[in-house]
């Protein structure tokens, strides 16, 4: 089993580094992978460790953008006249205007975004299951709807940020390796954390928060910190986008509800709740299912997505990971005892 | 002897139930006490008051000489008052030593002790506990796949990992099968004698409250309805009567 798991995880890492190269026409659909990566394992620090179910995670991704873009360009240029559709005037960025602006952008997109979750999670985990996963699916559409009408970034139109400066091909490796350095960062991360004391508290609280309370588990402390390093790392991926697509708008982009923010959650059900391999997996799985129909039943691709959604909740609720711990409980460690062993023990005590 | 749990005039009601009136009984410092009463005479809920898993109506309730009936759960627990349940709660798809480690005392922990593995000394403990309330050789078990009655075991053991200076259990042997009541029971006096733990105990098993408890108090219809030593209380014709029915 060691050295199975050096065997997976060294072709793990050869892949993330040589994929974009030894699939060239790829390069953005491997970026878009690992974002898929990073949303469902931060929507599973939640939703699958914890028992949090949030709609509304899509929240950080749009404000990531939009923090991201906002600094970028205030770093350099008034942002008011920039966002003005009227104006003819033509803003220019230098290559160091541009990285910088790229890399601050970022990194100010996650703090942003986590001091957002604090404030919205302080507000909202007093609710309980689905009153929890409409009030944040709330919180996304709402934002969404201000920015909409918020002039000051664009309004409805949206943002247009500078291109990448060099040949655009490196800039799809550019975005590649961002993308997938902080997916690594974020799977290193989050291997560490659930083996610590932590880990073990946000699963309490998922598997009986009530009793967690009464063993005197600072419960409220537990899930702010959870999700506000789940928003971190949504944030700057929300930023990295931002600069990856150049263009966004509010609705469809930003605050995209009902794709990428019910799409993180069908990758974690897919892939496995509460597993750290799980929405890895699913959201791999869940990709390239959508690639494929999207470009080979074109037309009926929403059709397949839903099917896959609909087979995935009623007959894989425990998505890959739960299906084979439960048919290789060996793997992961997992003793169960013998039926006829159990009787006898019953007797004997 | 002083109290460690002092409960004066305590009144709940849930709408036109009153669940509790004018309660007022003190829990020893370092003894056993037992409460007992007919079913629905509020037992449970005086718990619930005293743990501020509800709001209380009027009276006090202090612990360790402070006020308790105004703060939250967890806030309680942190001071050292842990309870059980009555319907056993423990982290079913998680195994007997998770749910040990996970029942660490967190009051004596700062927060960012929390980002770090656990000890040995904490493995021991567990490992330590769980061999006193006998589930050692089932340690590696998922929790869920026990019996109730090991179950009630690993919630105790948990209390106990939790070092708690008072420890409310309430009914620590309901189904729990006849000829492990009496290791229980044992386990009971040891953890009060050996770790210091006050014991407030809820207890439906005439037998077991009166080989456990120095002192007990009797509920019925949400008042107080006798109070005494284990002999006082058996020959209370009133208490008596309220478990016949006729009061």
């Amino acid at each position: 089993m060691k050295s199975g798991k050096l065997v997976l995880y060294s072709v793990a890492v050869l892949f993330t580094l040589l994929a974009p190269f030894i699939m060239p026409d790829f390069k953005t659909q491997l970026a878009t992978l690992w974002l898929m990566i990073i949303v469902a394992l931060t929507w599973d620090m939640t939703g699958g460790q914890m028992g949090y179910n949030s709609l509304g995670n899509i929240f950080f991704y749009g404000t990531g953008m939009y923090v991201a873009a906002v600094i970028c360009i205030a770093l350099t240029h008034d942002v008011g006249s920039y966002t003005n559709a009227f104006s003819d005037q033509v803003y220019v960025f230098s290559d160091a205007e541009y990285f910088t602006g790229v890399m601050i952008g970022i990194l100010g997109a996650g703090v942003f975004c986590s001091a957002c979750a604090l404030i919205i999670g302080y507000l909202t985990f007093g609710l309980r299951g689905p009153y929890f996963a409409i009030g944040t699916l709330g919180v996304a559409i709402a934002a969404g709807e201000l920015v909409s009408n918020w002039d000051w970034v664009g309004g409805g139109q949206g943002i247009s940020l500078p291109v990448f400066p060099y040949d655009l091909e490196q800039g799809k490796i550019f975005f590649y390796a961002l993308f997938a350095a902080t997916g690594v960062l974020l799977f290193i991360f989050l291997r560490w954390l659930y083996t610590t004391r932590f880990g073990a508290a946000i699963n309490a609280i998922r598997d009986d928060e009530e009793k967690a309370e009464a063993m005197g588990i600072h419960t409220l402390r537990y899930k702010l910190t959870t999700w506000s390093i789940a928003a971190f790392f949504i944030g700057v991926v929300g930023g990295i986008s931002a600069f990856q697509l150049i263009h966004f708008e509010p609705l469809e982009t930003a605050y995209q509800t009902i794709n990428l923010g019910i799409f993180m959650v069908v990758c974690v059900l897919l892939g496995g709740k509460g597993t750290l391999w799980g929405p890895v997996i699913g959201a791999i799985v869940f990709h390239l299912f959508k690639e494929v129909t999207w470009n080979y039943l074109l037309g009926w691709q929403w059709v397949a997505l839903g099917a896959l959604i609909v087979i995935t909740v009623v007959y894989f609720r425990d998505g890959i990971m739960g299906w084979l711990m439960s048919v290789k409980p060996e793997w992961f460690g997992i003793r169960v005892e013998k039926k006829s062993e159990d009787a006898m023990q019953e007797a004997g005590t | 002897m002083n109290s460690i749990i002092e409960i004066r005039d305590v009144s709940k009601a849930y709408g036109g139930v009153v669940a509790n009136k004018d309660i007022s009984l003190d829990v020893e410092q370092g003894t056993i006490t037992g409460l007992i009463g007919p079913n629905g005479s509020g037992k449970t809920t005086l718990f619930n008051s005293i743990v501020g898993y509800h709001p209380i109506d009027s009276g006090s309730i202090r612990f360790e000489d402070k006020e308790i009936s105004r703060i939250q759960v967890q806030d309680i627990a942190r001071l050292g008052l842990i309870r059980t349940f009555q319907q056993t709660r423990i982290y079913k798809a998680m195994n007997c030593v998770e749910n040990m480690l996970i029942s660490l005392p967190h009051r004596k922990m700062r927060f960012l002790e929390a980002f770090s593995r656990n000890s040995a000394t904490d493995f021991e403990n567990a490992d330590r506990l769980l061999e006193f309330v006998g589930l050692y050789e089932k340690r590696f078990l998922m929790a869920g796949s026990l019996s109730f009655g090991q179950q009630k075991l690993l919630e105790f053991a948990m209390a106990l990992m939790n070092e708690p200076k008072t420890l409310l259990l309430d009914e620590p042997t309901a189904g729990i099968n006849p000829t492990l009541i009496n290791g229980l029971v044992d386990r009971l006096l040891r953890a009060n004698r050996e770790f210091g733990i006050t014991l407030f105990v809820i207890e439906h098993n005439m037998r077991v409250i009166m080989n456990l408890a120095r002192k007990i108090y009797c509920l019925a219809h949400g008042e107080l309805l006798a109070q005494g030593t284990p002999g006082d209380i058996q020959n209370d014709q009133r208490v008596i009567d309220a478990y016949l029915g006729a009061h």
